[in-house]
């Protein structure tokens, strides 16, 4: 009893959190890494891009909540998300026309690239704060459990319970279809064979007659549209606020770098890699222990390695480590 | 003597700075092999590319069947016909071979599928190997894709810049049969060669450039029978 209880904590504390921690990471680091490979720099404005997108679909969700539209079990912000992506590749676009293109024509080094990106990450930046505020917004509605702890320990008998939000279980059900349309995509349609090949060698790309500037236009929507489902599903779950989708950037950052920058497959494993890590080496212990070692073994303290203030220094001490020994990441992308 | 179906006549012109071509003609009928050969640095690929309109020309004009195409640039050409394989990164390695030649026919909205079946019994090795990377395969399958890519919009001119640059000799008699067998199919071949004498033995026309400006052009034959040709050129005999 005391082993399946200790599963259960498991379960509850560390997997049901960390694989939609995983999923969200894996949809920002899929934006990164499509940029990178496609447009060819670091976007630093990716994390801003997902907290503007989200803001577009908070304004709907109000908006759909005032006309007393919902959607049922689900949150409303689902009903609002193709509008937002619609908002968000719009302005993205006006991004890419108004500044990227100049550098894009210049073909501007790489690190000119991600100066500019960090210009266009402090606009995004200030026009979120300045459009919503810097405060905390919750806009998750709908069903609050798919399963919830009480329900859980009455049917099973054990001490210890396991709940699932339904933001939890919607963000991994929806980044799951999400991913499986985009590799769906870049693996059997003309247009994503056309951006493969623009990524693997692009002067050869504009001698067979691909277009670059629809290749690049259409990277970006989809990047557009991976930010805010990222974004909206990131909040959903834990909440909006401003400052926390500029830190986000970071982890995503190195989910791209571990998998392999340029590498989708690789975003993907990464985004769950670097959520793992973090939340594993963030978690207190104490509990699982437990139940699985005697007292006489039971350790003093949380049996927490890091306190959850330090769980940035988790991605960068990953990034760090894969940078020094295998700077092309575990899916072979291009080294940075 | 009628208008060759493609020529860049009298070209002159560089990457900016100074001429790198001389007044340099070069020309092709359908169906035939030219060839130009010449010491390293005399302007072949560069006589190549100017053809191709990959460097802007200060004088002179490229003529594809009668109809003036100096103003297009390269994209441009390619729809018109022609279809060029570069020396180096000419294939896309992430991808395989199939989705290779798929790209090669991008411009083509028509049934691709006859075609890509032309280049499997031209290139049997690449029917087995379609679904593998391209950039798995070896330097002279490589080869095979890049020239297959171009074929993919069915050009009516086909440039080849050093097809055999790096590929072991056996490998280079295969090619340049394929390359036959191509211009037998009434397409025009136009190479750079640095390997001058076994290209030169295919050729219906060379073109010996030296400085960038044609120093010799005659049928392949006749230069290789061409005593100062072999002695400068060809190394002895």
């Amino acid at each position: 009893m005391d082993f399946a209880n200790a599963i259960v904590a498991l379960l509850n504390f560390v997997f049901v959190p960390a694989t939609a921690y995983g999923a969200q990471l894996a949809l920002g680091a899929l934006g990164v890494t499509l940029i990178y490979s496609i447009l060819r720099f670091s976007n630093f404005a990716h994390g801003d891009t997902m907290a503007f997108g989200t803001m577009v679909a908070i304004l709907f969700t109000w908006g759909f909540q005032s006309l007393g539209i919902s959607a049922g079990p689900l949150p409303t912000a689902l009903l609002a998300l193709p509008f937002a992506i619609a908002v968000t590749a719009g302005f993205v676009l006006g991004t890419d026309r108004v500044v990227y293109r100049f550098y894009r024509r210049q073909r501007a080094a790489p690190a000119i690239y991600i100066i500019v990106s960090l210009g266009v990450m402090f606009i995004m930046n200030g026009l979120v704060r300045l459009i919503i505020g810097v405060k905390d917004i919750d806009f998750a509605d709908g069903g609050r459990f798919l399963i919830s702890a009480g329900e859980f320990k009455e049917r099973t008998g054990l001490a210890e319970g396991l709940a699932i939000k339904s933001t939890a279980a919607v963000t991994v059900v929806c980044a799951f279809i999400v991913m499986a349309w985009l590799f769906w995509f870049l693996q059997n349609t003309r247009t994503g064979k056309s951006m493969r090949a623009f990524s693997d060698n692009e002067d050869l790309a504009l001698l067979s007659g691909i277009n670059p500037d629809r290749v690049v236009r259409v990277t970006w929507v989809i990047a557009a549209g991976l930010a805010t489902i990222a974004g909206v599903l990131y909040g959903l779950d834990k909440g909006f606020k401003p400052f926390v989708y500029f830190q986000l950037l970071l982890p995503i950052f190195a989910s791209a770098v571990v998998g392999g920058l340029g590498s989708p497959k690789g975003a993907v494993a990464g985004g769950f890699i670097i959520a793992y890590s973090e939340v594993l080496v963030t978690y207190a212990w104490k509990k699982v222990l437990g139940y699985l070692l005697p007292d006489s073994m039971m350790p003093d303290g949380l049996a927490q390695l890091l306190g959850t203030d330090y769980k940035f220094a988790v991605s960068f001490a990953i990034l760090i480590i894969v940078l020094l020994f295998r700077p092309t990441g575990l899916f072979k992308g291009k080294s940075v | 003597m009628a208008e060759p179906f493609l020529i860049g006549e009298n070209m002159t012109g560089g990457y900016g700075g100074a001429d790198i071509l001389h007044d340099c003609t070069i020309a092709v009928d359908p169906g035939q092999i030219a060839v130009i050969v010449g010491p390293n640095g005399a302007g072949k690929s560069t006589a190549m590319k100017a053809v191709f309109g990959m460097l802007r020309l200060r004088g002179g004009s490229v003529r594809l069947d009668g109809e003036d195409i100096t103003a297009l640039s390269p994209q441009d050409r390619v729809a018109k016909g022609m279809g060029f394989v570069p020396q180096t990164h000419n294939i896309f390695t992430s991808m395989t071979v199939e989705e290779n030649l798929e790209m090669g026919a991008f411009l083509r909205h028509d049934d691709i599928g006859n075609t890509i079946a032309q280049v499997y019994d031209l290139f049997p090795i690449l029917k087995t190997k379609r679904n593998q990377p391209a950039g798995e395969l070896s330097g002279g399958q490589r080869q095979q894709v890049a020239v297959g890519r171009a074929l993919m919009t069915q050009p009516r001119v086909l440039m080849l810049d050093e097809p055999t640059a790096g590929v072991s000799p056996i490998v280079m008699d295969e090619l340049f049969d394929r390359i036959i067998e191509i211009a037998r199919t009434g397409i025009s071949i136009l190479m750079v060669e640095q390997n001058a004498r076994q290209a030169l033995e295919i050729a219906d026309r060379g073109y010996v450039l030296v400085q960038g400006a044609n120093r010799f052009t005659d049928t392949g034959a006749a230069l290789m029978a061409d005593d100062e040709v072999r002695r400068t050129f060809l190394g002895g005999q």
